[in-house]
C-alpha cells in the first residue's frame, strides 16, 4: 500500500496527489512515470511523476479524471492509500543545454511537462513555457512554472485568461517575432501535439513529444503500447515515452487509444451511477 | 488387494481423465480436466509394471521417482506418494497439469511401446491435489539460519522453486517481482481453465509460511539494479525473469486496432481478469460473435484461441504455417481445442493485415504453404504456393509466435554475458553467470521452454548458491 499524504484539486477534475514512495522518489528522473493500480480488481494506468521529495520520500502525480480509473482515483483523499505503484518507468527526458527551450503543456499535459522544464532550467537553458487550457480555471501550475521558467505564457481557448487562442498560435507568434528557439517539448492531447509538430517542422526546430498510449505492464512485456515512429514500431513504455515529434505517426496513436472506447464508456457510466447512488444515500441519512 | 500378474496389469486400459463436456466448457473459464477419483487413480497405478529398470524416470527432466510414487498410489498411500514426488518436484499439482508428459516421462514408459503408457502426469496431479485437499501442503523442515541473504528476481516457476530450496537450507530469501501478482507465466499466461490460479496461490502461500519474503512491483534493473541488490546486503542473486518480450510478425497492418500479442491478450484476460469486465476494470476487445485468428501452433496459441472462444467468438481459427505434425503444442491441448470447435487453418501464412478506414482490423491476407526439405531444426520447411493468396475476414488477431528476452536486465547489468538472442550465458552445472554471486535459470537462459525445465534450473541453482554461500564467509 502506498499512502496518500496530500490530495488537492488544481482545476475542475484535475487533482494533485503526494504519495509515499521513498524508493521511487530517490530514483526518478524527469520524464519518467509510474504505473498504479488503485485497488484489487483495478486497472493498471500510467501517470507521470510530476515531482518528488527525496527527504520526505514522496512523489507527486497530477491526474485528470477522464475515465473510470482516473475518476475513481480523484475521489481519494489524504489518508487513503493506493494498492500498487511501480516505477520509475520509461526513459528519462534527454536533457542538455540547447539554448532556448520551450515547454508547452496543454491541460494536464502541463503537469507532465513540468518536471522536464525544471531539468531544462537546471541544465542552463533559457526556459519559456506556454501553458494552455480551455478557460482560466483549466490553466494549471502557473506559479510552479514561473519559478523555473524565464518566461511563462498562459493561453486559453476562450480568452478568459492570458493569450486568447491555442498554444500553437502563441508558439507561432514567438517564432515570428524572431525569438531564437532551439528546443520544443510539447505534451497534451494528441491533436495538440500534432499541431505543435506541424508548427515547428517548417523551421526545423528540434521538437519532442511525450506519447500516451494505453499500457498494461509498462516493462516491455505486452507490446500493447506500441506506436509508429519513423515508420518503425516502438514500445512507448521502454523506448519512450518521449520521441521526436516530427517522426511520430499521430494518427495511429490516436486511433489505437480508441480501442476500448465503448467498453470504457460503459464502465465509466456504471461507476457514475454508483457514485450517484452513494450521493443519494448520503442525502437521505 | 490381490497381487496382479503382469499380464493382468497389462489388460487394464488407460483410465480416461474425467473432463467438463466440451459444449459446456467452451463458454466458461473453469478447469477442463476434473482429475482422477481415488478409484481411477489406483486402477491406473495398477497398470504400472514396476519395471526393474524404470526408463520413465529418464524421461523426466528432474528425475521424479515415478516407479516409487506410483507404487504408493497403487497401495492407497496417497500422502506417501506426495512426499515421494516432492523429493524431486516442488510443484507437482502444476507439472501434473501442464508438463508435456507425452514427450517426456510417458514417452519413455515401456507400456507405451505396445499400448498406451501409464498416465504418469494424471497420477502426479491426483496425488498433489489429494494432499492439498486433505491435509494442506505440509511444511518441510528448515535448517538453522545461516544469516546469508539471497535475492531472487522473478516469481515464475524457476524463481519459486529456487526460493523453496534456499529457505529450507536456512538462508533468508527475498523474491522480487515486476508485476503486482506472483507466479509469472503461471498466472499471467496459462489460463484458469488449464491451471486454476488457486493452486498457484496455495504454492506461493506455503512459501510465504516458510518465511520467503515477496516484494511485488519491483522491476529489477529499474527499482534496484542487480549491483544495488548486492550492495544492499544480498550475498547472491538468482535471475529468473523468463522470456518476456513479445515477437510480432513484422507485416503490414500489425498496429491496427484489434491486433494483439499473445502476452497482451492473455495478460488482460488472465492477470487482469478482463473476462469479468466490467466487474474488473481492465477491458479486452469484445469478440462476441466476431471472428478471431490466432497465429502460431504452440501452447500459447492454443491458450489464446481457446480463451477467445470462451469470450464468445463466433469463429476462432488457429493459423499455422506448417502441418499439424509439426505443431509444438501438447497433443491434449490440440485435442481439447478441436473439441471446443476451434478451426485449424494449417499450412497457411499471413502476408498482411487489412483494416477499415478507421483503422480497425477487418481481415488478413493468407497464402497457402507446402512442405519442402527439412530445415536446420529437422522440421520440413514451409514454402509459399504462388498465387494461392486469399483473404480471411477477422475482427481480432493474436500473434503467438514466441517470445524473446526482455532487455531490462541486460541493459542495466553490463557485467553479465548474454548471447546474441539476449539469453543469459551460464555454466550448465552451476547456473552461474559471468558476474560473481549471480546465477540465472529458466526461460531467460533457455528461451521459452517448459515449467518443469524452469523449475529444475531453479533447484540446480539453489544447490550451487548454497555451495557458494558456504564458501564465502
Ligand atoms: C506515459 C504516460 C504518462 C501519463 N501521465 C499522465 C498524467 O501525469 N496525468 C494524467 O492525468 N494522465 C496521464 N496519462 C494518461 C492516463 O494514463 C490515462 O488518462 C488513463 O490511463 C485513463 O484511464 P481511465 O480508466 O480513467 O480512462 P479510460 O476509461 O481508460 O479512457 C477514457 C478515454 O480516454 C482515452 N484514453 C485511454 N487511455 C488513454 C491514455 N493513455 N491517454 C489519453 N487518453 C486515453 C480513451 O480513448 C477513452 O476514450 C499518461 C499516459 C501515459 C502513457
Ligand atoms: C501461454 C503460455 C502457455 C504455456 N504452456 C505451457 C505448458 O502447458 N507446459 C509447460 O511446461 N510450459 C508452458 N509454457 C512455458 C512455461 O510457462 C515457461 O517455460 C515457464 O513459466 C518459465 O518459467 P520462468 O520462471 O523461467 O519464467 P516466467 O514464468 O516467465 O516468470 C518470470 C517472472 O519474472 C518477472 N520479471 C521479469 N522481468 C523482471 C524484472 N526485471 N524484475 C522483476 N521481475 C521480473 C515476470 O513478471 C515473471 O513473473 C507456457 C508459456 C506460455 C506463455
Ligand atoms: S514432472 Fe513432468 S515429466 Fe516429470 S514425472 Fe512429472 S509429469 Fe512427468
Ligand atoms: S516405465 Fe512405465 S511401467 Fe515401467 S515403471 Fe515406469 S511408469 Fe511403470
Ligand atoms: S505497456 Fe506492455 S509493453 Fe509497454
Amino acid at each position: 500500500m502506498y499512502k496518500i499524504i496530500n490530495a488537492k484539486f488544481l482545476a475542475p477534475n484535475i487533482k494533485r496527489f503526494v504519495i509515499e514512495a521513498p524508493k521511487i522518489a530517490l530514483k526518478r528522473k524527469a520524464g519518467q512515470f509510474v504505473i498504479i493500480r488503485i485497488k484489487d480488481g483495478g486497472e493498471r494506468i500510467p501517470l507521470t511523476i510530476a515531482d518528488s521529495d527525496t527527504l520526505a520520500g514522496t512523489i507527486t502525480i497530477i491526474v485528470q479524471g477522464i475515465g473510470k480509473t482516473t475518476t475513481e482515483l480523484n475521489t481519494l483523499n489524504s489518508g487513503d492509500a493506493i494498492l500498487d505503484v511501480v516505477g520509475p518507468l520509461g526513459k528519462p527526458s534527454h536533457i542538455e543545454n540547447f539554448g532556448t527551450a520551450i515547454s508547452i503543456g496543454g491541460g494536464v499535459g502541463t503537469a507532465i511537462a513540468y518536471p522536464t522544464a525544471v531539468a531544462l532550467k537546471a541544465a542552463g537553458n533559457h526556459t519559456i513555457s506556454i501553458i494552455g487550457g480551455r478557460s482560466k480555471e483549466f490553466v494549471i501550475l502557473e506559479d510552479e512554472m514561473k519559478k523555473v521558467c524565464d518566461e511563462v505564457y498562459p493561453t486559453t481557448d476562450d480568452g478568459s485568461y492570458g493569450f486568447h487562442g491555442f498554444v500553437t498560435q502563441k508558439l507561432k507568434e514567438l517564432i515570428d517575432s524572431g525569438t531564437k528557439i532551439d528546443f520544443v517539448l510539447a505534451i497534451g492531447p494528441i491533436p495538440m501535439m500534432k499541431a505543435v509538430a506541424d508548427t515547428t517542422r517548417p523551421y526545423g526546430i528540434k521538437t519532442v513529444v511525450s506519447l500516451n498510449p494505453i499500457m498494461v505492464d509498462g516493462t516491455g512485456m505486452c507490446g500493447g503500447c506500441r506506436a509508429t515512429v519513423d515508420n518503425k514500431t516502438v514500445f512507448v513504455c521502454v523506448d519512450g515515452p518521449e520521441f521526436d515529434a516530427h517522426l511520430v505517426d499521430f494518427k495511429t496513436l490516436e486511433r489505437r487509444n480508441k480501442t476500448y472506447r465503448d467498453s470504457e464508456a460503459e464502465s465509466l457510466h456504471d461507476y457514475k451511477c454508483y457514485l450517484d447512488q452513494i450521493f443519494e444515500a448520503n442525502l437521505k441519512n | 488387494m490381490p497381487e496382479l500378474s503382469k499380464k493382468d496389469r497389462m489388460k487394464i486400459p488407460r483410465q480416461p481423465m474425467p473432463e467438463q463436456d466440451s459444449k459446456i466448457r467452451r463458454s466458461n473459464f473453469k478447469e477442463v480436466n476434473l482429475g482422477f477419483t481415488e478409484e481411477l487413480a489406483r486402477l491406473e497405478a495398477l497398470r504400472c509394471l514396476q519395471c526393474p529398470k524404470p526408463v520413465c524416470i529418464e524421461g523426466c527432466p528432474v528425475g521424479v521417482n515415478i516407479k516409487g510414487f506410483i507404487n504408493l498410489v497403487a497401495q492407497g498411500d496417497f500422502l506417501g506418494a506426495a512426499s515421494k514426488i516432492k523429493e524431486d518436484n516442488m510443484l507437482p499439482a502444476i507439472c501434473g497439469r501442464v508438463c508435456p508428459q507425452e514427450e517426456q516421462c510417458e514417452a519413455k514408459c515401456v507400456v507405451g511401446v505396445k499400448g498406451e503408457p501409464i498416465a504418469i502426469g494424471r497420477l502426479e496431479r491426483f496425488v498433489a491435489d489429494y494432499e492439498r485437499e486433505h491435509v494442506g501442503l505440509r511444511a518441510p523442515e528448515i535448517k538453522s539460519k545461516t544469516g546469508k541473504k539471497v535475492a531472487i528476481v522473478g516469481s515464475g516457476p524457476s524463481g519459486l522453486s529456487c526460493a523453496g530450496d534456499l529457505i529450507q537450507m536456512g538462508h533468508d530469501v527475498t523474491v522480487f517481482e515486476a508485476l503486482h501478482e506472483l507466479g509469472g507465466v503461471l498466472v499471467y499466461g496459462i489460463p484458469e481453465f488449464r491451471l486454476p490460479k488457486e493452486i498457484v496461490k496455495t504454492e506461493i502461500d506455503s512459501l510465504k509460511n516458510l518465511g520467503v519474503d515477496f516484494q511485488t512491483n519491483a522491476v529489477i534493473g529499474v527499482t534496484d539494479t542487480i549491483e544495488e541488490l548486492m550492495q544492499n546486503g544480498y550475498d547472491a542473486v538468482f535471475i529468473a525473469v523468463g522470456a518476456g518480450l513479445p515477437h510480432f510478425l513484422n507485416i503490414e497492418g500489425e498496429n491496427l486496432n484489434g491486433v494483439y500479442s499473445s502476452n497482451e491478450f492473455l495478460t488482460r484476460v488472465n492477470l487482469m481478469k478482463a473476462y469479468k469486465f466490467p466487474e474488473y476494470d481492465t477491458p479486452v476487445f469484445n469478440v462476441k460473435d466476431k471472428n478471431v485468428a490466432v497465429f502460431g501452433g504452440g501452447n500459447t496459441a492454443m491458450d489464446a484461441v481457446r480463451t477467445s472462444k470462451r469470450l464468445g467468438a463466433k469463429n476462432a481459427y488457429i493459423i499455422y504455417r506448417r502441418s499439424d505434425i509439426e505443431m509444438p503444442a501438447r497433443k491434449e491441448e490440440i485435442h481439447h481445442a478441436k473439441e471446443e470447435g476451434i478451426e485449424f487453418l494449417l499450412l497457411s501464412n499471413p502476408n498482411k493485415f487489412i483494416g477499415d478506414k478507421d483503422g480497425w482490423l477487418t481481415g488478413v491476407e493468407l497464402i497457402k504453404m507446402e512442405l519442402g526439405e527439412p530445415d536446420s531444426s529437422g522440421r520440413r520447411k514451409p514454402i509459399p504456393i504462388e498465387g494461392s493468396n486469399y483473404i480471411l475476414d477477422i475482427d481480432m488477431a493474436v500473434i503467438a509466435i514466441g517470445n524473446g528476452s526482455n532487455p531490462i536486465i541486460q541493459k542495466t547489468t553490463p557485467e553479465i554475458n548474454f548471447n546474441k538472442w539476449g539469453n543469459i550465458v551460464v555454466d550448465e552445472e552451476t547456473m552461474a553467470t559471468s558476474k560473481k554471486g549471480v546465477f540465472a535459470g529458466g526461460d531467460i537462459v533457455t528461451g521459452g521452454a517448459t515449467v518443469i525445465l524452469a523449475m529444475g534450473a531453479g533447484r540446480k541453482a539453489a544447490k550451487a548458491i548454497n555451495d557458494f554461500l558456504l564458501v564465502t564467509k
